[in-house]
């Protein structure tokens, strides 16, 4: 037997389901609720200086002058680092040697090509003079126009969208299918560019000991962002130590080392003592990512019984003048609705602003409300129930691929979620219902989908003589629990008691656990536990099986079970013996054995793998102020094998009040004139508050999936954000009458 | 800038402190006092996340001034559990979820202590609103919620 047990392979000497499947409180919860939780910015070494950017009020231009003088004449700062005494790095910030390297503000030039570009960072002996030093800088500008909107500039056809898809895909012939339809609609509708918005910013500590740099900064990706920051400063990356316990949400927005990240390490390295740099709220709006606005047409053919014969999604979106991703949105309709042909195709214009990037679902939510919206056209032009027309067009494979579902609950989804909400009383035509109070009354449905994707994840397990035992994997925890579920899945790989198990992550001297995003994390890295503990229990079973002083003795390895801390005999589990025994007997004080979680390359070719879901959204709107406020929200998801459903519950509101989010409160407006961001700040950039939250539910389907990973899991991210945005704006619309085409949905596009 | 004296009593602690006037009370205790607990969201006043207890009110931490608070008596999220033992809220958010990334979280938490002091935890509508200056990107919220109102029967009791 092999050290390494193949992958998907389900190990047969380990037992599954007693963490597995708990509902156990966060491990890391006394820490956040007593306020011992250590972030980023809560690191504070001996000696330590502040450092504060200075950010360009321009969207498009050079830096003519700083008045660096200034800032240094004011009390405690101690340097102002610009492109002119910026320490040297070993990599051009702006070099793009494969697709997820993205280009870098590191001050190289006096260049401006976004808002909020960093143009100086001043250090400073405190927070209050560094500010203060950045203000004095009093920068003078050449500015340009800035293109900000997306008829602003050139539109071409990108050579990928998201991770790399073709932007062009085509299944069948659409226009033909158009032409041969009873019924057809076309539908154009706009969302705008959102911004992350994490409540902790970005932040860094960073230390130099000679060619060693020790950082604190939140990492969606640690062993990523080590690469990144080995490769611009030319230092092996065992030589950078990252620790990132805990981050204060990432949302996307912290999967790569981002420019303001690194300038921290360039002032430490300048002034020679460690420095904390951390984002101002109005600094996130630029250097760290965003979502891309779209612009989304839709065309769609039906026969006499409602069934699709064509979709066409095409989507028009934004890159920065200088990177390149593009927002998917159009990739939307390949997974959820059986279609003869199929088209979904993509341009992009190249505009003033920092690069988009991954949010949290990035192309399925644009996409998915759009789509959604549609399909609600679509049905209400066929005289049908929304549902109704969604089960019509059900999709049996998927529908690009042709290829069968690994597993796919999703009617058990709808029907769960239409009972729980009562979907059934529903008036098909619009504006039928009022409450108590006279308010417009709406109900809307939306379908969710997301891809089970897995990532490469390594994990290291020991055993130890006293009958405890270790995990380790550089795991990262934004939120979703990542603490507590990989410990779960830990406790179960081991045969040990949760409380028996030291579990380590978060800082990039572990194993690579790969990225935590894409949903992908507690699979990929959960996988790598779930192997590294069968490889552990495999070297202790041939200790034992091999030793004639064992009970076990002669038994074949995969004859025993491990459990509770003990190996017993599958077929006699009156023999038994504990992990110490073993390796007391063996002179042993510890073993070790590694894992890896991998996507499983046969089965993905054979199977289309996703998560599904069914969304039901009540509105309620004034029908002379036309305010709209969300009352119920009634989610049913079916996301493979759930770890932890207390946590899993969590990941699924906080989705969907991201979706509420989308349909009603998110937008980053930009002022044409300057280019600028006008709403970069938290009271102005609206996101839900408690009060706009309805009550919500989350019903959790049960799903085996064997073939997305042994575990069985898919992922629950980001599933709850789609289909929830689409069922508010439909709710919305079978309130009012009026259909939402440009998002978020506006008082005055309800009235008149 | 000169320097002024402040003293400021935290969470049972006497502090005097030489601070420039134009230091923020959150600014005082996370860099001059290592009171990391408290956080900071957006330094405007616009998130809750920097939530502390002046004379046993609700103050954002950002938008007040250390000098302001000369002689008062500040709470923050480390001063609440007393003696290992966490304060009913803690417990409460703990056990209901109500947090993911735990960032908002002592904001939240210290909002809430005074939501049920205030007597503003009554019905789930009246927690939302009255809770509702403190911003939780993870969405949390119908957690929040469960938590207050389980905090709130458990100190009513
Ligand atoms: S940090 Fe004080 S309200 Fe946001
Ligand atoms: S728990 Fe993450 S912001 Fe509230």
């Amino acid at each position: 037997m092999t050290l390494e047990l193949s992958l998907n392979q389900q190990p047969a000497h380990t037992r599954q389901g007693s963490s597995i499947g708990q509902p156990l409180t966060r491990r890391d919860g006394f820490l956040k609720v007593t306020g011992a939780a250590r972030y980023a910015a809560d690191n504070h070494p001996s000696g330590m200086l502040y450092a504060v950017l200075a950010v360009s009020s321009i969207a498009r231009g050079r830096v003519a002058a700083l008045d660096v003088e200034a800032a240094k004449a004011h009390k405690g700062v101690v340097e102002v680092m610009t492109p002119r005494n910026r320490p040297a790095l070993a990599a051009d910030p702006d070099a793009k040697d494969h697709p997820f390297m993205f280009r870098l503000d590191l001050l190289q030039n006096e260049e401006v090509r976004y808002p909020n570009q960093t143009i100086a960072v001043v250090i400073a002996e405190t927070l209050e003079a560094a500010t203060e030093g950045a203000a004095l800088l009093s920068p003078r500008y050449e500015a340009l126009p800035a293109r900000v909107g997306l008829d602003d500039a050139e539109s071409f056809v990108p050579r990928g969208v998201g991770v790399g898809n073709p932007a062009v895909q085509h299944k069948g012939d659409v226009e033909a299918g158009l032409k041969s339809a009873k019924t057809r609609i076309e539908a154009t509708y706009e969302t705008p560019a959102q911004y992350h918005n994490a409540m902790e910013p970005h932040a860094i500590v960073a230390a130099w000991d000679g060619d060693k740099l020790s950082i604190d900064t939140p990492s969606q990706g640690l062993a990523m962002a080590q690469g990144r920051i080995s490769g611009l400063f030319g230092i092996a990356p065992q030589n950078i130590h990252i620790r990132s316990p805990f981050l204060g949400g990432g949302f996307g927005s912290k999967g790569m080392i981002s420019g303001p990240q690194v300038l921290g390490v360039l002032a430490a390295r300048l002034v020679g003592r460690p420095v904390k740099l951390v984002l101002r709220r109005e600094q996130m709006y630029g250097p760290v990512g965003h979502r891309a606005p779209t612009r989304q047409t839709l065309r769609m053919g039906m026969d006499g019984e409602g069934r699709l014969t064509a979709i066409h999604h095409h989507a028009k979106t934004a890159s920065s003048t200088f990177d390149d991703f593009f927002e998917p949105a159009a990739d939307a309709s390949h997974t959820l609705y059986a279609s003869p042909a199929i088209t979904t195709s993509h341009e992009a214009v190249r505009l003033d602003t920092g690069t988009p990037l991954f949010m949290r679902a990035p192309g399925e939510a644009t996409g998915s409300i759009a789509l959604e919206s549609a399909i609600d056209e679509a049905a209400h032009a066929c005289g049908m129930d929304p549902l109704e027309f969604r089960l019509r067009n059900y999709a049996e494979v998927e529908p690009m691929t042709g290829k069968p579902f690994s597993s796919k609950a999703l009617r058990e989804c709808y029907s769960q979620a239409a009972k729980a909400f009562g979907w059934a009383s529903r008036p098909l035509q619009p504006r039928l219902m009022r409450d108590a109070d006279g308010f417009l009354t709406g109900w809307g449905v939306g379908t969710a989908t997301f891809p089970a994707i897995m990532f490469q994840a390594e994990a290291r397990a020991v055993l130890k003589a006293d009958g405890s035992g270790l995990m380790e994997t550089g795991a990262q925890d934004m939120g979703q629990g990542a603490w507590t579920a990989f410990a779960q899945i830990a406790a179960d790989g081991l045969g040990l008691d949760i409380d028996q198990v030291d579990f380590r992550a978060g800082s990039s001297d572990l194993p690579n656990a790969g990225i935590a995003g894409g949903s992908g994390h507690t699979a990929t890295a959960g996988m790598a536990i779930h192997n590294a503990g069968a490889a552990v229990i495999a070297r202790l079973a041939d200790l034992a099986t091999g030793n004639e002083a064992s009970p076990l003795f002669g038994a074949d390895n995969e004859g025993v079970v491990a459990r509770g801390g003990r190996l017993y005999r599958r077929d006699d589990e009156n023999r038994s013996e504990s992990y110490a025994e073993i390796l007391t007997r063996a002179g042993l004080t510890e073993i070790e054995g590694h894992g890896k979680g991998a996507p499983d390359a046969a089965s993905q070719e054979t199977y289309a793998k996703h998560a599904h879901g069914a969304v039901f959204a009540e509105v309620k709107v004034d029908p002379d102020f036309g305010q709209i406020r969300v009352t119920r929200l009634v989610g049913a998801f079916a996301a493979g094998r759930v770890i932890n459903p207390r946590l899993v519950r969590s990941q699924y509101y906080g989705g969907m009040i991201w979706g509420v989010s989308f349909a009603l409160h998110e937008e980053a407006i930009t002022d044409r004139r300057s280019g600028r961001i006008q709403n970069a700040n938290l009271a102005e950039y609206h996101v839900p508050v408690n009060a706009d939250v309805p009550s919500v539910e989350a019903i959790l389907i049960h799903e085996d999936d064997p073939y997305v990973n042994a575990l069985g899991i898919k992922g629950v991210g980001e599933i709850g954000i789609i289909g929830t945005a689409g069922a508010v704006a439909n709710a919305v619309w079978h309130a009012t009458g009026v259909r939402p085409r440009r998002f978020p949905i506006r008082i005055e596009d309800l009235l008149g | 800038m000169t320097k002024i004296p402040v003293h400021l009593d935290i969470n049972g602690t006497h502090h005097h402190l030489e601070l420039e006037p134009r230091v923020t009370l959150l600014d005082a205790l996370r860099d001059r006092l290592g009171l990391t607990g408290t956080k900071k969201g957006c330094d405007h006043g616009q998130c809750g996340a920097c939530t502390v207890h002046v004379d046993g009110e609700r103050v954002l931490a950002c938008l007040t001034l250390a000098a302001q608070t000369e002689g008062r008596t500040i709470t923050t999220i480390e001063g609440l559990a007393r003696e290992g033992e966490l304060h009913p809220v803690q417990a409460a958010f703990l056990e209901q979820d109500a947090f993911q990334c735990g960032y908002c979280t002592p904001g939240q938490i210290m909002s809430a202590v005074a939501c049920i002091r205030e007597g503003h935890a009554g019905s789930d509508e009246e927690i939302r609103e009255y809770m509702a200056g403190n911003l939780c990107r993870c969405g949390a919220y119908p957690h929040i919620v469960a938590a207050v109102r389980q905090a709130a029967l458990e100190v009513a009791s």
